[in-house]
C-alpha cells in the first residue's frame, strides 16, 4: 500500500474545445456544438477559453460518419506530415488543419483540452474515453464529473492497448477526453442523451474553472475498463457476416461475459458462445459504424486506477 | 340464422419477399440471403412440398445501396414506383434507383398488369420504436387483412423489442421478421389449400398528416428534439396539449391539433430530409368478411368475365 503520493503540479487549462461532428451522422455533438457556436454562454467558466468546433462540416452536411475516411482515425503522425495535395483524402486534409488550429499534437502550444462529443448505436450509457493511464487531470476530471453525476452512472473506457489505440482527433490536445452516449441510432437526435452529454460537459467545465483558481483535488481512485482486444462477428468464406450479437448480450454493455456464455447467434438460430479464457466486459456491443471495421464488440478488463492529488502549477 | 356470405379470391400462385430495398435496413437484408441460402439447399424438396401451389421469389432490391450500407445511392428506391417513374426513357442521367424500380417492375409487374406477383412482402426496419407493423395501401384488400389478423400475436408480442439503428442488425428484431414471414408464407399456403378464413373485425391505424420538427428559418437545422415523453410512444394516443417537442432551451412544445391521433414513425432517422418528425393516424375498426380461395372453375368463370369486359 503506498502512502503519500505528492501533488503534482498541471498546468491551467486555459484553451479548452469542444469537437463535434468528428462522425457526422452523430447527432448529439452536432447539435450542442451548433446550439453553442449560435450562444456560447452556457459553457462560458471564468478564466477559461472554450471553444467550440464542428470538426467534419462536409460528413454533417451528409449525415454520415465520414465523406473519404473516418476522421477519428486520421491523425496518424504519417498523415499528420504528408504533403498537403489534391490527392489526399478530405479527412486527412481535415485533420491537418484542426492540428494547425488546436494543436500541432505533443507540442506546448497545442489546446489544453479538447472534449470530442460522439453517439454509439450500443448500450453504453455515458462513457468517458481516456488514452493514458497517466494523465492525472484527467483523472480527477473523470472523478469529479462521475461524483457530480451520481447516483446517474458514468463509466470510463480505457484504450491504451499498443495495437488497439487510435489516432483521435481529441489527441491533437495535452488533455484528450472523449465523450461516448448511447444508444442513439446514426442520424437521430433523442432528447434524453442529449441532455445526458450537455450535463457531462457541464460538470466538467465546471471542474476546469474550480482547477483554474487554484482548488486542489486529494488522491482518488477512478476504476476503469480497460481495452485488451477486438472481437468480430464469425464470417464466411465471403467475409460475410454469419450470425448477430446473441439476444443474451445485446445491450449488456459493461456486464461480465464469462466463457461458455452465449455470444453470437446464426441466422438459422444456433448459439456460439465465448470460448476465452477469463471474464471480459464487452462493450461497444453491436455498433453500426464498426461492422466495417470488423468489430462486433470489444472486450475490456476491470481495473482500478490511482490518480495523484493534483493543483494548477 | 344469417350465413355469412364468403369472399371468393384468386389463387396466390406468385409470391415474392423483398429485402434491402433500403440499403441499411439489414434484418430484410439478412434473412433474405438466409432464405436464399435455404432455398439453396432444399430446392428439391420445397417443390415436392408446395406442389406447385405457390412459388416464392426471393429479391434483394438495392444491392448497391446494400454494398455501401447506405438507405439509397441516388434516391429512395421505395418512392420510385410511381407510374411516371415507371414509364419514363432511361437515360445515362437517370437515377440508379429509377433503372433499378424500372427491373423489379420489368421482374416483379408490370404494376398494374394480369402478369404482376400476386403478392410482394416487402422487408423494412425503422429507428422508431414500431415493434412489428404491417403496412399496407387499401383497406378492402382482403388478403393484406387476413394476413394481418394471422400475424396479430406476433405484433402483440414484438412491441416490446424496440428499434434497430440502420447499419445494425439485431437479433430480437431479425427474429420477429424471421417468424413474420414464415407465418405470412404458411397463411397463404393454408389459403391456396382452401382453408375458410372466418371474418371479423380489425384494427387499422389510417394516416391523416405528419409534422416537421421546428427548424431555424436562416439553416434550417432542427430547433427541437422529440420530446422525452413522446418519445418511443409510437401508437400510443397523442392528446390535444400533450408533449410534442422538446426545445434545445428546454421549452415544452405540446401538439395543438383538435383531435386525438396516434403517432407513429417517431423519430425515423431517415425522415429528417423528408422533413417528418413523426406520423398521426386514426385508429379505424374495420369489418373484414370470410374469404377463400376460388375453385378453378370460379377462376376459370372469373377470367372469362376479365376478358370480355376488356373485349367491351
Amino acid at each position: 500500500m503506498s502512502s503519500f503520493s505528492s501533488c503534482q503540479s498541471v498546468r491551467e487549462a486555459r484553451r479548452v474545445a469542444i469537437f463535434g461532428g468528428t462522425h457526422g451522422n452523430e447527432l448529439s455533438g452536432v447539435t450542442l456544438v451548433h446550439l453553442w457556436m449560435k450562444n456560447g454562454t452556457e459553457i462560458q467558466r471564468r478564466g477559461v477559453e472554450t471553444r467550440p468546433f464542428i470538426t467534419n462540416p462536409r460528413a454533417v452536411e451528409k449525415c454520415s460518419r465520414y465523406v473519404d475516411t473516418d476522421l477519428n482515425r486520421a491523425f496518424t503522425p504519417e498523415n499528420l506530415s504528408a504533403p498537403a495535395d489534391g490527392q489526399l483524402p478530405y479527412e486527412v486534409l481535415r485533420a491537418q488543419e484542426i492540428n494547425r488550429m488546436f494543436g500541432p499534437k505533443g507540442s506546448p502550444d497545442a489546446y489544453d483540452v479538447i472534449f470530442d462529443l460522439h453517439n454509439t448505436t450500443s448500450n453504453m450509457g455515458c462513457t468517458l474515453i481516456l488514452e493514458s493511464s497517466k494523465d492525472h487531470f484527467n483523472l480527477q476530471m473523470i472523478n469529479y464529473i462521475q461524483k457530480a453525476l451520481a447516483p446517474a452512472s458514468c463509466l470510463v473506457l480505457l484504450n491504451e492497448h499498443p495495437l488497439l489505440k487510435y489516432s483521435t482527433a481529441r489527441s491533437v490536445a495535452k488533455h484528450p477526453v472523449g465523450l461516448e452516449v448511447g444508444p442513439q441510432p446514426q442520424g437521430v437526435l433523442r432528447s434524453n442523451i442529449f441532455e445526458s452529454m450537455r450535463e457531462i460537459l457541464k460538470h466538467a467545465l465546471d471542474f476546469i474553472e474550480l482547477f483554474n483558481e487554484g482548488v486542489e483535488f486529494p488522491p482518488c481512485s477512478v476504476p476503469v475498463f480497460r481495452v485488451s482486444e477486438r472481437v468480430d462477428y464469425p464470417r464466411d468464406a465471403n467475409g460475410n457476416i454469419m450470425a448477430m450479437v446473441h439476444p443474451n448480450l445485446q445491450d449488456c454493455d459493461w456486464e461480465p461475459l464469462n466463457p461458455g456464455d452465449p455470444m453470437f447467434q446464426t441466422f438459422d438460430g444456433k448459439t456460439i458462445r465465448y470460448q476465452g479464457s477469463g471474464t471480459i466486459y464487452p462493450t461497444f456491443i453491436n455498433e453500426a459504424a464498426y461492422y466495417e471495421k470488423q468489430q462486433a464488440f470489444v472486450a475490456t478488463r476491470r481495473e482500478t486506477l490511482s490518480a495523484n492529488a493534483v493543483r494548477k502549477a | 340464422m344469417e350465413v355469412e356470405e364468403v369472399e371468393r379470391l384468386p389463387r396466390l400462385s406468385r409470391v415474392a419477399v423483398c429485402g434491402g430495398t433500403h440499403g441499411n435496413e439489414l434484418s430484410g437484408v439478412y434473412l433474405v440471403r438466409e432464405l436464399l441460402k435455404v432455398k439453396k439447399k432444399k430446392k428439391k424438396e420445397e417443390e415436392d412440398e408446395d406442389g406447385g401451389a405457390m412459388s416464392v421469389l426471393l429479391v434483394l432490391s438495392n444491392p448497391r445501396a446494400m454494398q455501401q450500407c447506405l438507405r439509397y445511392i441516388d434516391t429512395d428506391l421505395n418512392r420510385c414506383f410511381t407510374h411516371a417513374c415507371l414509364i419514363g426513357p432511361t437515360l445515362d442521367k437517370t437515377p440508379y434507383e429509377m433503372r433499378r424500380a424500372r427491373e423489379l417492375n420489368a421482374m416483379l409487374g408490370p404494376k398494374g398488369s394480369a402478369g404482376a406477383m400476386d403478392l410482394i412482402c416487402d422487408l423494412h426496419n425503422t429507428t422508431a420504436n414500431m415493434g412489428l407493423s404491417l403496412i399496407t395501401y387499401s383497406d378492402h384488400d382482403w388478403i393484406c387483412m387476413h394476413i394481418f389478423r394471422h400475424l396479430q400475436f406476433i405484433i402483440y408480442t414484438s412491441m416490446e423489442v424496440g428499434p434497430q439503428p440502420h447499419g445494425v442488425v439485431r437479433s430480437n428484431i431479425y427474429t420477429t421478421m424471421k417468424s413474420g414471414v414464415q407465418y405470412m408464407l404458411d397463411w397463404v399456403h393454408f389459403f391456396n389449400s382452401g382453408v375458410i378464413f372466418d371474418g371479423g373485425f380489425m384494427d387499422v391505424f389510417t394516416v391523416v398528416k405528419h409534422i416537421d420538427y421546428p427548424r431555424d428559418g436562416e439553416t434550417h437545422n432542427i430547433t427541437a428534439a422529440i420530446h422525452p415523453q413522446l418519445q418511443d410512444r409510437d401508437f400510443c394516443l397523442l392528446r390535444p396539449g400533450d408533449p410534442l417537442f422538446q426545445t434545445f432551451s428546454g421549452e415544452t412544445l405540446r401538439y395543438t391539433g383538435s383531435e386525438p391521433l396516434y403517432p407513429f414513425f417517431i423519430n425515423e432517422s431517415a425522415y429528417y430530409e423528408k422533413g417528418i418528425a413523426l406520423c398521426l393516424a386514426r385508429k379505424r375498426r374495420v369489418k373484414i368478411p370470410s374469404v377463400r380461395v376460388q375453385t378453378e372453375e370460379e377462376e376459370r368463370q372469373n377470367e372469362q368475365r376479365y376478358t370480355s369486359e376488356e373485349e367491351e
